[in-house]
């Protein structure tokens, strides 16, 4: 099986007052069709960045990308707006994590999925409005012949989010990439949007590109996981390996972090100690390093991702594999 | 909206009340103001004074007076003390000039201040932008009575490219009638001008930084859809309000001195008259005439804000 989606050595920085934030240093990673791809990560991990960047949100003028995404072969990185054009929204199409703000709150829901259709297909506006009332009805929104006629603030969050992915779903795309869609909802929301993309990703063969701080929303719908620190992967994994081989201490301490049904009442949830590093000078090894309690002397020199274990599961840590068994059960037991 | 639209009538017709009253106590108080004296002459004495006083029944107690006059006003019969000539007539004979120069300033200033707005803001930064930001201040900053004797020597004197002024009826000959408002017309519209494409440029700054315009571009809109149908669209609510503010203001008693310099023939002029000479009935008119419309345009602005914006429902407490 081929990727659909290649993302070779990516690299997004921002030149600021301070100087230059490396906010993506070298991101390499494959997207199978009909697979959900997971990005985990915390806030300023480049997860988003590096999501954005496939197709070309983050271009600005103080923006330097260079590497290589390419799409069924076809390289994005160099393409004009006008180019990028035929590939956003009608083979890659995107979810934000905001409903409210991501939606432009003068126009009716119907009018803003009309508009993404009319955009690349030849169809009158009563056409285009019938797809959109579809639209709706497929993502679960009740009474969609209403529904489209009305603005955005007339929807509960959830609801918003369901017409979000209704439109990116406009044109069919074989991409599907969803930027923290459900970091802004009440849980109970949460799980009926996962679900949602569930259902999308196995009726439509789908393939997701999830963005999420939550290694719950992981756990539920991922097949693989690419847990980002400080903008680059260091352990890119099946969800089975990630959540019960895990290699590389940074996922061991987001792993330990999680509140476990079977703790005990009055354990303390772990923690990472330290601060991210500034990604205007990253440290010059391992950049989980200076917060890693396993840190010696090889991690001043970064590792490679590479396969550490065997099989396709892939981390950038210096230690012994078999070293690593005891000292991970420590952090998660 | 029939009950928001009930409750701003009965404010207009409260405010205009108040402001009726405010202007004729305020005559009242004026030194030197007392128009029988004005109109008796310089040397006259005191029984003559007294007679030109019952005349004008200005003998009554000022409640009176200022029934009197109301009623005057609305049924058409005010007569200004000085030339004793039909106040609500000669309001009426000003308002096409005044709505001439009013209307074409305004298409003109909402024109060019969309283009320039909109092309500062798509140039940020660079020369277009830092142009006319020069230029906007420049707009800003001169007094329009200075910009029309200056445009007047430059343009009608010394190059003789348009005419002195004076307004030439649009149903006699459009021709001349734009001919002679074209520097009246820009006169007035140059501070709006620089105001507004400076606010509209900051507008469109700050919504292109919005998530809907990231989900525009995202959908595979082209760059001039997102900004036409998204940054523009949303950046023009705030405009559009100010617009109708200022619309209101500019014939309510904002063209004065346009009309003064360029000597049109329209309600500025003749309040700017009956400014000189203290004439009251003639000053009561014309400012009733302006805060009738200075109110009208502010109603009219919170009943568009409920089309331009879908968020905003008229009559209800926001929640």
């Amino acid at each position: 099986m081929s990727a659909i989606l290649r993302v070779d050595d990516l690299k997004v920085g921002f030149a600021t007052e301070d100087g230059v934030v490396e906010a993506v240093g070298g991101v390499s990673f494959e997207l199978q069709p009909g697979e959900v791809l997971a990005i985990v990560g915390e806030s300023g991990s480049g997860k988003s960045v590096t999501a954005q960047t496939i197709t070309g949100l983050t271009r600005a003028p103080n923006a330097k990308i260079t590497g290589s995404v390419s799409y069924r072969g076809r390289e994005l990185i160099g393409l004009d707006d006008d180019q990028l054009r035929d590939i956003r929204g009608e083979q890659i199409a995107m979810v934000f994590q905001d409903p409210m703000s991501s939606l432009n709150p003068v126009y009716r829901v119907g009018d803003q999925i009309s508009e993404m259709i009319r955009a690349h297909r030849d169809v009158s506006k009563r056409e285009a409005s019938h797809r959109a009332i579809e639209l709706l009805r497929s993502v679960g929104i009740p009474n969609p012949e209403r529904r489209v006629r009305h603005y955005p603030h007339e929807f509960s969050g959830g609801m918003r989010q369901r017409v979000m992915i209704a439109m990116a779903l406009a044109l069919e795309p074989e991409v599907l990439i969803a930027d923290e869609p459900t970091t802004a909802l009440d849980v109970t929301v949460q799980a009926q949007i996962l679900r949602l993309l569930d259902q999308l990703n196995r009726d439509r063969d789908l393939a997701v590109i999830l963005i999420t701080h939550d290694l719950g929303v992981v756990a539920e719908v991922a097949d693989r996981v690419l847990v980002m620190y400080a903008g680059q992967i260091v352990e890119d994994a099946t969800l089975d390996e990630i959540f019960y081989d895990p290699q590389h201490p940074y996922t061991w301490g987001l792993l330990g972090s999680l509140m476990r049904l079977d703790q005990s009442r009055t354990a303390r949830l772990a923690q990472i100690p330290g601060q991210p590093p500034s990604l205007l000078a990253p440290p010059s090894g391992c950049r989980f390093a200076p917060r890693c309690p396993h840190e010696f002397d090889k991690c001043h020199e970064l590792p490679a991702l590479q396969p550490r274990v065997g099989g396709n599961h892939l981390d950038r840590c210096w230690l012994d594999p078999e070293d690593k068994k005891s000292r991970r059960a420590q952090v998660i037991p | 909206m029939a009950r928001f639209i009930a409750r701003r009538l009965l404010g207009m017709v409260a405010v205009l009340f108040a402001i009726s009253v405010i202007v004729f106590l305020i005559f009242n108080v004026i030194p030197n103001s007392d128009p029988a004296a004005r109109i008796a002459g310089k040397n006259a004495d005191p029984a003559l004074i007294a007679r030109v006083s019952a005349d004008l029944g200005l003998d009554q107690p000022l409640p009176v007076q200022y029934l009197t006059m109301m009623r005057q006003i609305f049924t058409g019969q005010l007569m200004s003390y000085a030339k004793d000539r039909n106040v609500v007539e000669q309001i009426w004979d000003g308002v096409p000039a005044t709505f001439s120069l009013c209307i074409g300033a305004a298409v003109i200033w909402m024109t060019l201040a969309v283009l320039f707005g909109y092309m500062s803001a798509v140039h940020a930064g660079k020369f277009t932008d830092r142009a006319l930001t020069i230029l906007s201040l420049v707009g800003i900053s001169m007094p329009v009575f200075w910009l029309a004797a200056i445009l007047l020597y430059f343009l009608t004197f010394k190059v003789q490219l348009f005419p002195t002024g004076s307004y030439v009826p649009l149903t006699e000959d459009p021709g001349q009638w734009a001919y002679h408002l074209i520097l009246p017309w820009l006169t007035l519209a140059v501070l709006y001008v620089g105001f507004y494409s400076r606010m509209l440029r900051s507008n469109m700054l700050d919504a292109m930084n919005e998530d809907y315009v990231r989900t525009a571009r995202a959908k595979g809109l082209s760059e001039r859809q997102v900004r036409i149908r998204h940054v523009l669209r949303n950046s023009m609510i705030p405009v559009v309000t100010l617009f109708g503010l200022d619309f209101g203001m500019v014939v309510g008693g904002g063209a004065i001195l346009t009309e003064t310099v360029y000597n049109l023939n329209g309600v500025g002029l003749y309040a700017g008259e009956a400014i000189r000479s203290l004439d009251l009935p003639p000053l009561i008119g014309v400012t009733l005439f302006g805060a009738f419309f200075i109110v009208l345009f502010n109603t009219l602005v919170d009943i568009a804000y409920a089309g331009l914006d879908p968020r905003i429902r008229l009559g209800e407490v926001a929640a």
